[in-house]
């Protein structure tokens, strides 16, 4: 599986999914695609359907109403796919923590296999966080 | 049968060729247009990593729609795109003849996009239905142009519709793109190509902001692999059928080498520019556009053609 996941370390296809944030992640996410940062020279691509997607980027506390939606895109994703929680909010909640109405315990709506911490997260550190994802591929 | 039909169709214009040379393109493709942008781009075998890592994944089939058919609809396409790089591979390189003329090869043509519409509409997915529908829309709009413009050389070529007889017309008395209605109709050529692999003006059927990569959106693992494959593999196919049919063919001697690959990738930049610099246009200007405008400048270059200029 050596030499498979070189591959897959090299054709990150990353699919966006926001699961009630303040938008704020959102913005800095569609920054990495600008001519400033570029991702696409480490061959990561954004597309439109989940079935395309290898990583999801998951965005924002998961409220009551949207947890049933991102465990259906969840599932319907082909795997292997990673998930990864950008922002404050998917791991801590940030400052919506103590809200009525989200979700008690997110791992079990949708697994998260890593986190880039940040209100929001600067591209910069979200470049760190797919290279250390790589890394991890990479063995 | 004879044995260099195999090596033809699994070889060297066919398969392997067609293949590799239209992911290599495909590079070509993203990496200008990142350009475009001020982007760095993808590095060199971005598309063989994509292929490859696409070939791993699950396949989903969705549980409405027709199992069978989303399932055979990439690979008979991808047969196709082989039958048809195959056959213009022949005529191109050996100047000879695989038993097809150019009628097949329209036929062949117009399989790939049956191909697109079924496989987008068995999925049963609302996005993909759509993306078929504007898929028949722009067969309908494009077909009719694309084959006036492939009846100028055939005139031309006095009643010819073999593809090597075409190409032995051009190295006897110059290449048809040299006249009038051979100028046209490479012009028009170039937009029915755009359409048919619809490329951004035209790539209503694909529509990535709206509806998500259209008929492709459902397809997951090695169908889509496969169909990422043969659009990347189009690259080759069309701008070898122009060059066949127009442009006089590749002469794979000395300096001709050097004139084969400008030539190649002329038209290819050509059609890379015509995506990065115009906007997506809608379905009834791209209709208004070819019945239009396209439709009677190829039947202008038709009758240009038929009194020999």
């Amino acid at each position: 599986m050596g030499w498979y996941n070189k591959r897959l370390a090299k054709s990150i296809w990353v699919f966006h999914m926001s699961a009630s944030p303040c938008n704020n992640c959102d913005i800095e996410i569609l920054d990495l695609l600008t001519p400033k940062y570029d991702i696409e020279r480490l061959g990561i691509k954004l597309v439109g359907s989940v079935r395309h997607a290898d990583v999801i980027l998951l965005s924002g506390v998961i409220n009551q109403k949207v947890a049933p939606r991102v465990k259906k895109i969840y599932e319907q994703a082909a795997k292997p796919c990673f998930v990864v929680g950008v922002g404050t909010c998917p791991s801590g909640g940030c400052c919506f923590n103590d809200s009525y109405n989200i979700v008690e315990k997110r791992e079990d709506v949708i697994p998260i296999d890593m986190y880039i911490p940040g209100c929001p997260p600067k591209p910069e550190a979200m470049i760190e966080g797919v290279a250390k994802l790589i890394g991890v591929l990479n063995g | 049968m004879k044995p260099e039909f195999v090596f033809y169709l699994l070889v060297f214009p066919g398969l392997l060729f067609t293949s590799v040379l239209g992911l290599l393109i495909g590079w070509v493709d993203r990496k200008v247009t990142a350009r475009f942008t001020y982007r760095v781009g993808p590095p060199l075998f971005q598309n063989f990593n994509d292929f490859f890592k696409l070939l791993g994944k699950e396949t989903i089939i969705v549980k409405e729609g027709v199992h069978s058919l989303f399932i055979v609809a990439p690979f008979i396409a991808f047969g196709v795109m082989v039958l048809i790089s195959a056959i213009i591979g022949t005529a191109l390189f050996y100047q000879y003849d695989l038993g097809a003329d150019i009628i097949v090869v329209m036929y062949l043509l117009m399989i790939y996009s049956v191909m697109i519409i079924l496989g987008g509409a068995s999925t049963g997915n609302v996005y993909s239905s759509v993306g078929a529908g504007r898929e028949i829309k722009l067969l309908l709009a494009d077909e009719l142009a694309f084959i006036l413009i492939c009846l100028v050389p055939i005139i031309k070529s006095g009643y010819q519709i073999k593809l090597d007889s075409i190409l032995m017309a051009q190295v006897t008395n110059g290449a048809f793109i040299g006249s009038f209605s051979g100028l046209i109709a490479f012009i028009i050529g170039i937009l029915c190509i755009q359409a048919k692999m619809a490329l951004t003006p035209f790539s209503i059927p694909e529509a990535e902001t709206e509806l998500v990569e259209g008929p492709l959106m459902e397809y997951s693992g090695p169908p889509l692999a496969f169909w990422k494959l043969n659009q990347l593999m189009m690259y080759v196919a069309f701008p070898f059928l122009l060059i066949l049919l127009f442009w006089g063919g590749f002469e794979l001697i000395g300096i001709g080498i050097l004139w084969a690959v400008l030539k190649y990738l002329s038209i290819v930049v050509l059609m890379i520019i015509i995506k990065n610099t115009n906007p997506r246009i809608r379905i009834d200007t791209a209709l208004h556009f070819f019945w239009k405008i396209a439709t009677p400048l190829a039947f202008i270059a038709i009758i240009l053609a038929v009194f020999g200029y």
